[in-house]
């Protein structure tokens, strides 16, 4: 059971790590811009889709990732420059409209360019094994993944909070007209920040590609985990998107891996395996209604 | 002839073509097109009541399938326990869909702005959850009718009276809606909209008014979502995920956020360009989205501000 538990505290750790890559996009870009972007889903599943036909061409895992990555950025670029940019100022209805186009456009464009079926996308050769691990085997390739998330949260960090740059996006996300007075570029930052989120959501829809499927509809799912960690950790602060990503990974995964073997013991086990998972997501939204009634600027508040 | 005059009689006409529709239809031989303006009638009702709460009550919410898939499985699971009457079924529909919404609008409205947005998303993917989890609701498949709802002394079973009876049903709802916008409490809403702090300094209500008017829009909904398993022959899932109530603010927002016939717009513009784009591409969101884009940037006030219908 220790086991069990221990290696489900893992597949959290990694599943969390990877919604903290989308969500930190995510919140920034809704922290600074006061902008509902739906359509960051959709950069995802591109990311995903690139890096799986990439890997494919080039046989190689780490050119899919690299390709994904710069390919998402340079379309959140044009995006950006194009079609965001023009919407800032709107309110949230039109945004809301247009992104959701957005949705729309990339689902077709993806079952145009790849077809309807979903692509496979495999780990690299030397990390398909597992490894042993204190006292149990655990997949190498999900340990990958979470050293990368690691990773980027921690450069994330050092960005945001000991650089020029990252003072920059503080001070946008805590005031943005002030910011804007005192000199920050903020159109110009936001043109760089969306091609970074664009790029890290590219780097979780590749990297969780072998573990989930690559499909059109993949964005959707992940989409509103990722606003329920924002808002959990405070819309624009990026310590709470990890936070939030980490509590929302781990009573996800936990919950759907125990919840079932527990509900086992007071009902009928067909019953249980469909009771089991749904509570685990209905516990996330409840803790995020919880945050929202009781303390709606999340528990990391960027604003000041 | 004054404006106003005109509107009744454009509206008369629309109505009575509406009315004549099926029987065009039959004759022309092209019945399949019945079903499918049955539906139309559906979502129009249901972008309407969500239309009255974003457009009227100024509340963007964005859960609105739970009430609108809501009220269909009301319809499909009392019809598993043997109430095939509509006369039951369907106000039972639309009393959960209300008391549904006064218990997430009571919780909701202590929030503003995104906070409200995203809060009522949090409740609709609760609600999601819960009844996809539930085997008896049929889980991710839905939960087939039997047979359409009963509606003596009409028989339901043929879809030209199922038609109507949605017409009959968005009919009265629009003139319902028409009503009460001109009455003091649709002018207690408009002055909400211009100005809450103002409002509450004037004595009204402030959240009781909002909360009211949450709950009229989610209890349409669910007499639409009733209307809906009849139409379609179950209750799906798909009607109470997240998509779906984009989908309904989509049209919301095309059709013109408080305009009168806003949702009727957007529902009609939506679900024909995807039903004419489907004959002849497989792939209709794809310029959907670009239609959508186009209106975002070139006619914000929607379809409604295009037509240069003001009417609230």
């Amino acid at each position: 059971m220790t086991q069990l538990v221990l290696e489900q505290l893992l597949n959290g750790l990694q599943f969390g790590l990877m919604l903290f890559l989308i969500a930190s996009g995510l919140t920034l870009v809704f922290g600074i811009m006061d902008m509902i972007n739906l359509s960051h889903g959709s950069l995802y599943m591109g990311g995903a889709y690139l890096g799986a036909a990439a890997a494919q061409a080039s046989g190689s895992f780490v050119i899919g990732l690299c390709a994904a990555m710069l390919g998402m950025a340079v379309i959140g670029i044009v995006l950006e420059l194009l079609l965001l940019r023009r919407l800032y100022l709107r309110d949230h209805l039109a945004q809301v409209l247009a992104t959701f186009a957005l949705i729309l456009i990339a689902n077709d464009l993806v079952r145009m360019i790849w077809g309807p079926q979903p692509l496979m996308l495999n780990p690299p050769a030397a990390l398909a094994g597992p490894v042993e691990l204190f006292g149990f085997s655990y997949p190498a390739y999900r340990l990958l993944i979470i050293a990368i998330g690691l990773a980027v949260a921690l450069l994330l960090y050092l960005l945001v909070s000991h650089t020029r740059v990252g003072m920059w996006v503080r001070a946008g996300a805590a005031n943005r007209t002030m910011a804007e007075c005192m000199g920050v570029d903020v159109r110009w930052l936001f043109t760089g920040l969306f091609a970074l989120g664009a790029a890290l959501a590219a780097a979780a829809g590749t990297l969780l590609g072998p573990l989930l499927a690559v499909q059109v509809g993949m964005g959707e799912n992940i989409l509103i985990l990722a606003f329920v960690v924002i808002v959990i950790g405070g819309i624009g602060s990026i310590r709470g998107a990890l936070v939030g990503a980490l509590l929302v990974g781990v009573v996800d995964t936990l919950g759907r891996a125990l919840l079932p073997t527990l509900l086992r013991a007071v009902s009928a086990p067909e019953v249980a395996g469909h009771l089991g998972p749904a509570l685990a997501s209905i516990m996330i939204y409840l803790l995020m209604a919880a945050i929202l009634f009781w303390r709606p600027q999340g528990l990391f508040p960027a604003r000041a | 002839m004054t404006p106003a005059r005109r509107g009744n009689l454009v509206e008369a006409g629309v109505l009575l073509a509406a009315i004549a529709l099926p029987l065009i239809l039959e004759a022309l031989g092209e019945d399949f097109y019945i079903g499918f303006a049955t539906r139309l009638l559906i979502f129009a009702l249901a972008a309407t009541s969500l239309n009255f709460i974003v457009g009227y009550g100024g509340m963007v919410a964005f859960g609105h399938a739970a009430f609108f898939g809501g009220g269909a499985y009301v319809v499909a699971f009392l019809m598993q326990a043997g109430i095939f009457s509509a006369w039951i079924a369907w106000p039972l529909a639309v009393l959960a869909a209300g008391v549904a919404a006064l218990a997430i609008g009571a919780l909701s409205l202590r929030t503003r702005g995104v906070y409200f947005i995203m809060i009522t998303l949090a409740f609709a993917q609760m609600i999601y959850y819960s009844i996809v989890s539930l085997q008896s609701a049929g889980g991710d498949d839905g939960l087939p009718l039997e047979q359409r709802s009963t509606l003596a002394p009409f028989d339901l079973a043929s879809d030209t009276t199922l038609y109507w009876v949605a017409l009959a049903t968005l009919a009265a709802c629009l003139i319902a809606l028409k009503r009460l916008a001109h009455s003091r409490y649709g002018r207690a809403l408009a002055g909400l909209r211009q100005n809450e702090q103002r409002m509450e300094a004037l004595g009204y209500p402030v959240d009781r008014l909002k909360l009211v008017c949450f709950v009229i829009g989610a209890g349409v909904a669910g007499l639409a979502g009733a209307l809906l398993a009849n139409q379609n022959g179950m209750a799906s899932p798909t009607q109470l995920y997240w998509t779906q109530s984009g989908m309904l603010l989509v049209m919301v927002i095309l059709g013109g956020v408080g305009q009168r016939y806003g949702g009727v717009l957007g529902a009609l513009a939506l679900l024909g360009l995807e039903e004419a784009l489907g004959l002849t591409t497989e792939y209709a969101h794809f310029y959907i989205g670009l239609a959508l884009l186009a209106v975002v940037l070139f006619a914000p006030r929607g379809l409604a501000g295009l037509a240069g219908l003001r009417a609230r």
